[in-house]
């Protein structure tokens, strides 16, 4: 191996049973760099961070590590640590029921949380000079998840690794935490660590990494220096093909033109919830497709719970499709043709160890009966549809969905919806942490949906993304409705201004 | 990510992959090893009751008819476990109470009736009703109150026995032999078979028909993989919670009859003494997380008969009854070690190897 690499990952090999996940991937790590692992869905990236830090055993190949003769072998997460390879995921793996302290030491040896006094002033102090703002004895499950993020982060550093993964951590931060935390790598950055960096975002991409290794479909595209790659080119490597799509794809579909297209799918006046979000009001007409924007945390979810009964329901009235109406838990609005797609697709969304298969039936069986289940047959014929006409990458229909790739457990919910046939259609951050192909499939669904008489509301955390696909944005700020916008009023300031409550320029 | 569909056909994987191996593999064990020791176990004649009507008797008999209570509760506790996440440990008192009921309805107040007072079917119906309660209660504990299993059934468990006294005034009633009764434990005049064995046979049937033509087992998994999931799909977490703590008060009142008819009577304390334990057994030797989730309702009940096997075995070799828990557990041991994902991970990784060392190498190069 090159004495100046940190890392080096030669011909690395992976199966799983009727999957080649990797195969023959090389990787390159320099000290001081932050390098960005990018690739679809589905591409190998976390399996290839897997290997490394010891969660999966590699299949083939050779990890060679700096200051090591010959190559290591890392057969557990505690190894990786032990060589100084340090991990930040992006569900937190911390334990929420235990201080910040006791987080950022637990695990690494007894004398760390003898002295108590002592490790909850270690502790400030480094979450200090990082600037996190918490403290050390605060309980872990209390701090927002951007918090918990910081301080697996700061675990880390404090751990003085070599080599810092992190496996998208900025998926659920908003702007000024992402601001954060690129300074902290800054800082790790001078100090000469090796920062591997998975992310969806471009813009965060070309704002702080160095290099760029891309992959897809299980093997190695390329490694190229940022500067001499330019954003459409890296798009066309991860995707293996020219990419027209990042275009205005709102053109290609018409919208809906029905005589009824005035009428009102769904209206609610003074709608609250016990989600700590302020009564609003809200319409939607048939196949209009609108948005709910706003930071987060500004309770743009919220809402949509409220519409579909997901959190309890305190007051308001509700009319679908002109006629009065009590929605008080999702029963209730999925009979009312209202379908949504949650926004913790984990914890929300998917039933982990049930098939593909069943986890499509399953919305549509509740709503047809306890006493008329599908046949075997039905689901898998209606399995294999779904999966054809969302192009789901699985290997089978009795695939469970937990071992499914993240865009494609999204298709799968999306499926589940689209089968119940509703007419009023919520997404809520339908393409977080997915892949630039399946998020503009899931846009273009969208369109064409609306263009056939649904009514959508689509929540995403990205603008240009509501921009492209909503024709009305309701904006959000701290759990108000503070503003509506539509036509020309469309555009990223004039949104940002409306957020932001300040003056429009 | 390229798929390969073949590679997985290979009957052994697929078996060794379901969870029917894990039960199946320790019966052909205990079947061999009766093979090896003794093969007279296997032996069934026909002999006569003490009523004269011909019967069959033999080791296989006496295995399906003294294991019909498990294989019955099993079925029950597998709902529990998957919806819950956790088990009941009542069942074996909820018997108690249940049978109790079902001699005072039959016995009228009186201990020592010369006849029976009221039709079988409304002391089981009544039965039914209590063992229903008590699962209901249960039920309530877990799915609105969000106690622990375990500990929500630890009041039953403790406070079920002295119910059970209660209900008879701690007398013992006891059933005259001529009025029949004694059928749903022994025999149908006239025929050869157990009627438990029938019995089970009935429930088991009755359960598969259930999840055939019903949503229970996907309404069951979901809610017991994703709560939170599940409710968002429109489903009640909270009333198919309770639901299967009700379901397997049902399986508890069917299981009190055979008991209480066995033996025409009752002992407060020692009737179905442990039998939760075998029941979580039979569970968890089907290969069924006791954390809950998915489940394979013919795994669970086929481990209740292996465990009842083992037992019946163990009983064979002249082991005393005190010490039969002990040799139990060595066999549990085994079997619970060699059902882990971990240990059958391995097991199938070396048959892959043993099995193509060749192709898996063409696959490495490719």
């Amino acid at each position: 191996m090159n004495e100046n690499h940190l890392v080096e990952m030669r011909g690395i090999c992976k199966y799983f049973p009727g999957v080649r996940a990797l195969q023959n991937v090389d990787f390159t790590l320099r000290p001081g760099e932050v390098h960005a692992l990018m690739g679809e869905n589905g591409a190998g990236k976390s399996t290839l961070i897997k290997v490394l830090t010891g969660v999966y055993e590699k299949d083939g190949g050779d990890i060679y590590l700096q200051g090591n003769d010959g190559a290591v072998s890392i057969r557990s997460p505690q190894d990786a640590q032990d060589l100084g390879i340090a991990t930040v995921y992006q569900e937190i793996t911390l334990c929420p029921n235990l201080t910040v302290a006791e987080n950022m030491y637990i695990g690494r040896g007894h004398k760390r949380t003898e002295n108590w006094r002592k490790m909850y002033a270690d502790a400030d102090a480094i979450l200090q000079n990082l600037g996190i703002p918490v403290s050390a004895k605060q309980q872990l499950g209390s701090c927002s998840i951007a918090m918990q993020q910081m301080v697996a982060i700061a675990r880390a550093v404090d751990m003085d690794c070599k080599v810092l993964i992190l496996d998208e951590p900025t998926s659920s931060l908003d702007e000024s935490e992402v601001e954060k935390l690129f300074g902290m790598m800054r800082q790790l950055k001078d100090r000469g660590v090796g920062i591997i960096f998975v992310t969806h975002f471009l813009d965060q991409v070309y704002e702080i990494c160095d290099r760029i290794t891309v992959m897809r479909d299980g093997q190695l595209v390329g490694e190229y220096e940022i500067e001499k790659m330019p954003r459409v080119d890296l798009v066309a490597a991860m995707l293996g093909k020219q990419m027209d799509d990042m275009a205005d794809i709102k053109g290609d579909y018409t919208t809906y033109s029905g005589d009824d297209a005035e009428e009102l799918v769904y209206e609610a006046e003074g709608l609250k919830s016990n989600a700590a979000v302020y009564p609003f009001d809200f319409h939607i007409k048939k196949g209009e497709v609108t948005g709910f924007t706003g930071l987060l945390g500004s309770g743009r979810s919220e809402c949509v719970r409220a519409i579909f009964g997901a959190d309890h329901v305190t007051g308001g009235k509700v009319k679908k499709s002109g006629k009065d109406t009590k929605i008080a838990k999702p029963l209730d609005a999925m009979k009312n043709g209202i379908a949504y797609l949650p926004e913790d697709r984990k914890g929300d969304g998917i039933i982990g160890d049930l098939s593909v298969r069943e986890n499509i039936i399953l919305a549509a069986q509740v709503l047809r009966g306890f006493m008329k289940p599908f046949s075997k047959a039905e689901t898998y014929k209606i399995a294999d549809e779904y999966i054809k006409l969302l192009d789901i990458k699985t290997a089978s229909a009795d695939t469970p969905i937990a071992s499914l790739s993240g865009g494609n457990q999204q298709k799968v919910i999306l499926a589940r919806w689209l089968f119940t046939h509703p007419d009023y259609l919520i997404l809520d951050e339908p393409t977080r942490g997915i892949d630039i192909g399946t998020k503009v499939d899931i846009q273009k669904l969208v369109l064409q949906l609306a263009s056939e008489g649904m009514s959508v509301t689509f929540i995403s955390s990205e603008l240009d993304e509501m921009i492209r696909t909503c024709s009305r944005l309701v904006v959000m700020r701290d759990r108000h409705v503070v503003g509506e916008l539509t036509g020309s009023d469309l555009n990223q300031n004039k949104i940002m201004s409306t957020i932001a409550g300040g003056e429009a320029k | 990510m390229t798929i390969e569909k073949n590679q997985d056909d290979s009957f052994f994987r697929k078996l060794l992959h379901s969870q029917m191996i894990i039960p199946i593999a320790a019966l052909l064990a205990l079947v061999v090893f009766n093979l090896i020791a003794d093969p007279s176990f296997f032996a069934i004649s026909m002999g006569q009751d003490s009523a004269g009507n011909p019967v069959l008797s033999g080791q296989l008999i006496s295995i399906l008819n003294n294991g019909s209570e498990l294989a019955i509760l099993a079925i029950g506790m597998t709902l529990v476990t998957a919806a819950t996440g956790g088990q009941d440990i009542s069942v074996g008192a909820t018997i108690a109470v249940a049978g109790s009921a079902m001699l005072a309805v039959l016995c009228g107040g009186n201990m020592r009736p010369e006849a029976i007072t009221t039709p079988f079917i409304v002391a089981f119906i009544v039965g039914v009703l209590v063992a229903m309660l008590c699962g209901a209660f249960n039920g309530v504990m877990v799915a609105v109150f969000k106690v622990q299993p375990m500990v929500a059934t630890l009041i039953l468990y403790t406070a079920g026995r002295s119910i059970a006294a209660w209900i008879n005034n701690n007398a013992l009633p006891i059933i005259p032999t001529d009025s029949g009764f004694g059928i749903f434990g022994g025999f149908i005049p006239g025929i050869p078979i157990p009627t438990p064995v029938f019995i089970a046979a009935a429930c088991i049937v009755v359960i598969f028909l259930v999840l055939k033509f019903t949503s229970l087992g996907l309404y069951v998994q979901s809610v017991g993989i994703n709560e939170r999931a599940a409710r968002l799909n429109g489903l009640n977490p909270t009333f198919i919670k309770w639901l299967t703590f009700v379901i397997l008060g049902v399986c508890v009142a069917v299981a009190a009859l055979i008991k209480v008819s066995r033996i025409s009577t009752i002992n407060y304390q020692t009737i179905a003494a442990d039998i939760e334990m075998d029941a979580i057994l039979a569970v968890a030797l089907g290969g069924n997380a006791l954390s809950g989730g998915k489940f394979n309702m013919g795994s669970s009940i086929l481990g209740a008969y292996v465990i009842q096997f083992l037992t019946t075995t163990l009983y064979k070799f002249n082991v005393a009854s005190a010490a039969l828990p002990a040799y139990k557990a060595v066999v549990v041991i085994l079997l619970v070690v060699l059902s882990a994902p971990i240990v059958r991970n391995k097991l199938s990784a070396l048959w892959k190897k043993f099995r193509s060392p060749k192709q898996t190498e063409v696959e490495v190069a490719k």
